[in-house]
């Protein structure tokens, strides 16, 4: 079981790497904000709410579940990273788009997971 | 090259996700307030913060080195999605002021934390020098 989780969490970093390179690529010039991982932990919250309602229904099994949830999801989304772009804002002295960018992340990753939970 | 610099992000990934699991699973939530995740999400925040500080500072250490454990390992064993899910499922259950306390002791923790590892890596810069 535990493979399992470690496979999706793979191809979830995998996946939050790619994302990552290809969004701040296009994105760096307009944005002087975190734009990749605001994107994929607000994708990522969608996706697991998703999932959740998915196992709740016995759409699926407990398997998907980890490997989907707990694995993709939880390797796709990080708040490590989410905390240290979050001080290197405030270290450059962009204190309000530090702020933003926290306020942001929580309220919308909320939102995405409500959605995905209930849609 | 960007193939190889996935799979070290996909087997940094890999370990992350498992310790992730196997500590969540060993940490009981109490009163519902999701001890686990919160924990993990802390510990990464520290961890991270002391990590990118020393790699920058270290010319000598290789990208490669970044991309396994930061990239893969430790962003890995955080978590968003379960965060933000955690918090929905407390509000879902009537337990407004236990979310609120998750999702604001996380995050203000979580930047402290972050900067108490940057300044770890800082300072210990300056004992070596």
């Amino acid at each position: 079981m535990i493979w399992i989780i470690g496979i999706g969490g793979s191809l979830g970093a995998a996946a939050r790497f790619i994302a990552g390179n290809f969004i701040s690529k296009r994105t760096q010039k307009a944005f002087p904000f975190p734009i990749g991982t605001w994107v994929i932990n607000i994708t990522g919250s969608f996706l697991l709410g998703l999932f959740t309602q998915f196992y709740i229904s016995n759409d699926i099994g407990e398997w998907l579940l980890l490997f989907g949830g707990a694995g993709f999801c939880g390797g796709f989304t990080t708040f490590s990273t989410f905390g240290y772009e979050t001080i290197t804002l405030i270290q450059s002295n962009k204190i309000k788009l530090a702020i933003i960018y926290v306020l942001s992340s929580i309220i919308v990753g909320f939102i995405s997971a409500m959605i995905g939970f209930y849609i | 090259m960007f193939e190889i610099n996935i799979l070290l992000v996909m087997i940094g990934g890999f370990f992350g996700a498992i310790c992730r699991f196997a500590l969540g699973e060993w940490i009981h939530t109490n009163n519902g307030f999701p001890f686990g995740t919160f924990i993990i999400n802390l510990i990464g925040c520290f961890i991270l913060g002391w990590f990118l500080t020393y790699v920058s500072q270290n010319k000598k250490i290789r990208p490669e080195f970044t991309l396994i454990i930061g990239t893969g390992f430790i962003s890995s064993f955080t978590t968003f999605s379960t965060f933000s899910v955690e918090t929905l499922n407390l509000f879902q259950n009537g337990l407004i002021l236990t979310a609120i306390l998750y999702v604001l002791a996380s995050t203000v923790l979580g930047i402290v934390l972050a900067y108490a590892g940057h300044n770890l890596a800082i300072a210990r810069k300056r004992e070596v020098m």
